[in-house]
């Protein structure tokens, strides 16, 4: 049952052979018994949940269920829900109680979705490590003593472990994919606008995009149908035709030109990870694919340049943190100056105050010239290199990190080092375009435990169900995805 | 350009967020490493590129100015630090 795809969960509910209420409890057990130790979810609240599974029987009784109706799935706690805790990984926000839904949340609730809990982040999504989280790191499930990457750790260790039958997550510069990469299981950011932001707490509003997170391609294919569409609550949300997602699952591969980028396997790229990559790229030829090679230029400076941006839209966005409307409050202070100040000191954690700093700092005046709208020029410079590249191809191919999952803390006091982990992803999202990570292979420790690597698929424009199509292929004929780590049964 | 403390703490208080002398002197190691990281843009010549913000470069959708919202004053008061008869309080800020 842990295993079973959301497909065939729908199957059995809507056959009556189990209950959404016992499939629910099912994994609330799992939860109780896992969690201490893995950290996956920041919050529960099983009256909540089960008057939802209970609705959600209801409503299957009655013949109006759609496909998710009864299922279980765990939300990143960056999406405010109703009376939900609602804490985005901050100390910050540790009392906030959701006076209202998200788009996403109210999205799966129509659906008769059941909201599992909310899963642990890094705080406010910086991170890929999800050790910067207020409420404690996540275990990867893989390897207990190794991170699940970032910043959705917390959903990405609860769909490896089975501590939910799918999750969302939300991506600014790769925290869909990279925990994805490290936790073996399937993330897709969509392209930039598809999803509405509304209740998803802002960190680079013109980099932040939600997605699924789940056990296969098929599964989140019937998420995107969930969590797309246009809302007018959301400025940047797009107007378009609403999609099918799972339409074009079972097209044959013949003929898709796959583009290899020659930045994405040069130095930096870990030889077990490359490894595992190739054989991947070795079934995409035996499905039919046509191997292109492509460049992408500007890799290298997607980092800066993110680094400028993010940070610049960071500083922006929690400066609505003040510790008047909601959030902490210093318990003293001496005026409203010193209890902004000292409520912001307290509530935030150091990789966020970095983040605020170095925002504040490049929109300073005077530096604004030199770094935001510099980088906002390499942006565009990116973007176009993705434009050339899709002259020749229809989906890119490469690794979604550099490496397998690193320790915790290995990491965790060097920031630029952390910041590398990104060095896949990150273009994606500065150009806006969807990418993915599927499990395609692990590779072995030196005290024998197996890692898994993910593969990315990268595509234009609104290209989500050929990716899926792409991804949805490769699960057929390898069984990756459907691994389960030991010690979770 | 090297950073300084004093920029840190410059920075600090524009950003509302207050730092110790000790703090100061971490996070400017730190945030030397990421402005270090940052530099590597300026090897880059960009005479004439168009700035770049939004990636369908769409222009701001404007709505109709009417009542969309109803009013949920208490439950969003609900979870402030501190209200009374409906209103935020904060220190007092004019004599």
């Amino acid at each position: 049952m842990i295993n079973s795809s959301l497909k065939q969960l729908g199957t059995l509910l809507a056959e009556k052979k189990i209950s959404s209420v016992e499939l629910t409890q099912q994994f609330l057990d799992r939860i109780d018994q896992h969690n201490p130790e893995i950290n996956a979810y920041i919050a529960l609240d099983k009256e909540i949940t089960l008057a939802q599974a209970k609705a959600a029987d209801q409503r299957i009784a009655q013949g109006s269920a759609t496909a998710l109706t009864g299922i279980p799935i765990a939300q990143k706690d960056i999406f405010v829900a109703k009376g939900w805790q609602t804490t985005c990984g901050s100390k910050m926000l540790e009392n906030f109680i959701g006076p209202y839904d998200a788009h996403v949340i109210k999205q799966f609730d129509t659906a008769g979705a059941v909201n599992l809990g909310k899963t642990n982040m890094d705080e406010f999504a910086m991170g890929s490590s999800n050790e910067t989280s207020y409420f404690g790191k996540v275990q990867n499930p893989w390897d207990r003593s190794r991170v699940p990457g970032g910043s959705s750790g917390g959903s990405a260790a609860a769909v490896a472990a089975r501590l939910c039958a799918a999750a969302t997550g939300t991506d600014t510069g790769g925290s869909i994919r990279q925990p994805a990469s490290l936790c073996g299981l399937s993330g897709l950011k969509p392209t930039y606008g598809l999803v509405s932001r509304y209740g998803m707490i802002a960190f680079a509003s013109s980099l932040d995009q939600a997605g699924p997170m789940a056990k296969s391609c098929e599964d989140m294919a019937l998420m995107m149908n969930v969590m797309t569409g246009f809302d007018e609550r959301d400025s940047t949300s797009l107007q378009r035709e609403k999609e099918d997602y799972t339409r074009d699952l079972n097209k044959p591969l013949a003929g898709l030109r796959v583009g290899l980028p020659k930045e994405y396997f040069a130095e930096g790229l870990g030889a077990d990870v490359a490894k595992v990559i190739e054989e991947a790229i070795a079934e995409y030829r035996k499905l039919g694919a046509e191997i292109v090679d492509i460049s992408l230029p500007n890799t290298q400076l997607s980092i800066p340049v993110y680094y400028v941006l993010a940070p610049a839209e960071a500083s922006s966005n929690l400066s609505r943190f003040d510790g008047v409307r909601y959030g902490h409050r210093a318990a003293q202070y001496d005026d409203l100056m010193d209890m902004y100040c000292k409520s912001r000191a307290e509530g935030f954690g150091a990789e966020v105050k970095r983040r605020i700093l170095i925002g504040t700092y490049v929109l300073s005046a005077g530096y604004y010239d030199a770094y935001y709208l510099k980088a906002q020029q390499i942006r565009r410079l990116i973007a176009q290199d993705f434009e050339e590249a899709f002259k020749h191809c229809d989906i890119i191919l490469g690794p979604t990190a550099p490496s397998t999952a690193f320790k915790a803390g290995e990491k965790a006091d060097d920031p630029v080092s952390m910041y590398l982990q990104d060095i896949y992803t990150i273009a994606v999202n500065l150009a806006g375009l969807p990418g993915m990570s599927i499990p395609a292979g692990f590779t072995q420790t030196v005290d024998g435990k197996s890692l898994p690597v993910g593969l990315q698929i990268i595509g234009n424009y609104f290209d989500e169900a050929r990716m899926l199509n792409a991804g949805h292929a490769y699960q057929q004929v390898t069984d990756w995805h459907s691994r389960m780590p030991e010690g979770i049964a | 350009m090297s950073l300084t403390t004093a920029d840190v703490k410059r920075m600090a208080h524009l950003a509302r967020i207050e730092v110790s002398d000790d703090d100061a002197e971490a996070t400017l190691k730190k945030l030397s490493g990421i402005l270090k990281l940052i530099e590597q843009m300026q090897s880059v010549d960009t005479t004439g590129i168009q700035p770049m913000s939004h990636s369908q470069d769409l222009v701001q959708r404007l709505r109709e100015d009417v009542v969309t919202e109803t009013n949920q004053r208490e439950s969003f008061q609900a979870i402030a630090p501190a209200v009374e008869d409906g209103l935020y309080l904060v220190p007092k800020v004019i004599e």
